[in-house]
């Protein structure tokens, strides 16, 4: 029986990875929260991958 | 006995004891002074972003306690005050305190980045490395005057605040870092009187060890009257409003009436009534800094409401 029983130890443990989890949680929600409140504002939201991006070339003379 | 007993460890930390690394006492004045540093700021800021900012500044003052912890495990454990900390308890590894509290600087420095702007981002980084390394590491075990330096990194959360919302500092900002800079020598020195015990048997240079009581009730005195000045000067810019006026000019009066008090006594006069007006002077000095900011955030609100 004392093999099943529950040591404080593992309360302890069990307290902690439960904190982890929220606190990882939490941060995945506020990150998630920044990018909605960044897109919303209409904040540039391109990277570099290797995609041409109009924004940054050179202007070019109409075509006449 | 059970198999978990053989692994019973003082070490296995519970996730408060992470939390106590962080010095959320402290965490709670950077959050208040960014805050008001934010809110005052002639700039608007989505209230989400304003939030997270705040927090994010909260995460990088609790990484740099978790360094000072790391670093003054030794001393802590020789001072009643700090005796208790995860550290020197050996709950918390110092090597897990050194590791958390970097892994948190960084990601502080760069989530305020991305919350707010780099400028705010920045000012946090010197912020950490001013109180981990310049403070903790150089100058607290070498001057008395330690504690007037490392007054710097807990005036710069304002400066900070404002930062992420304007994108870059003014003279209001750094009159907010100046009250906070100027106010922290008699705070501590005052504790100082009264703990003496403690920074002497840690060997930490306090003004109270290396020059004395008498000294040190002058140096109070001093701090307080430049404190004074910069106070009163705040309420002719921008940040000036009738809550500051009013509440600078009582809060002044009192806190010079307060030093000049601590000048006057003597030691066998503090001993005689167990530091009275030194722990007076303390615990009032808290609330001095509070409704200095809360009348700054307060005369904002007034301004906000009257362009309405």
């Amino acid at each position: 029986m004392a093999f099943h029983k529950p040591h404080e130890l593992h309360s302890r443990r069990l307290g902690r990875n439960v904190g982890v989890l929220v606190t990882l949680l939490a941060f995945a929600a506020l990150i998630f929260g920044i990018t909605v409140v960044k897109i919303a504002n209409g904040s540039l939201m391109e990277a570099y991958d290797h995609q041409p991006r109009a924004s940054m070339l050179p202007p070019t003379e109409p075509n006449r | 006995m059970s198999d978990a007993t053989a692994f019973d460890r003082t070490g296995d930390a519970r996730f408060g004891d992470y939390v106590l690394l962080l010095k959320p006492r402290v965490m709670s004045l950077v959050v208040f002074t960014a805050l008001v540093g934010l809110l005052v700021a002639p700039a608007q800021v989505h209230p989400f972003l304003a939030f997270a900012s705040i927090l994010f500044i909260a995460l990088g003052a609790g990484a740099s306690g978790a360094l000072n912890m790391w670093y003054d495990a030794d001393i802590d454990a020789l001072m009643r005050r700090t005796a208790r900390r995860p550290v020197p308890q050996g709950r918390i590894a110092p090597d897990e305190a050194l590791a958390l509290g970097a892994g948190l600087a960084g990601i502080a420095v760069v989530m305020l980045g991305l919350a707010a702007n780099w400028v705010a981002a920045g000012w946090l980084a010197f912020t950490i490395f001013f109180y981990a390394v310049v403070y903790t590491i150089w100058l607290k075990r070498l001057t008395p005057q330690n504690i007037v330096i490392g007054g710097a990194a807990g005036a710069f959360p304002p400066v900070i605040g404002w930062a992420a919302a304007t994108g870059g500092t003014s003279l209001e900002a750094w009159l907010m870092f100046a009250l906070i800079f100027l106010w922290t020598p008699p705070h501590f020195w005052s504790l100082a009187l009264f703990m003496k015990e403690d920074y002497h048997r840690a060997g930490v240079p306090m003004l109270t060890v290396t020059h004395g009581r008498r000294a040190t009730r002058a140096h109070i005195l001093a701090y307080t009257l430049l404190l004074a000045a910069f106070a009163l000067g705040a309420g002719f810019t921008g940040l000036g409003g009738p809550a500051y006026w009013t509440a600078a000019v009582v809060l002044n009066a009192w806190f010079v009436l307060g030093a000049l008090r601590i000048r006057r006594r003597d030691e066998a006069a503090a001993e005689a009534d167990g530091y009275a007006a030194e722990k007076r002077f303390f615990r009032f000095s808290l609330l001095y800094l509070f409704l200095h900011f809360g009348a700054l955030l307060a005369d904002a609100l007034i301004r906000a409401w009257g362009a309405s």
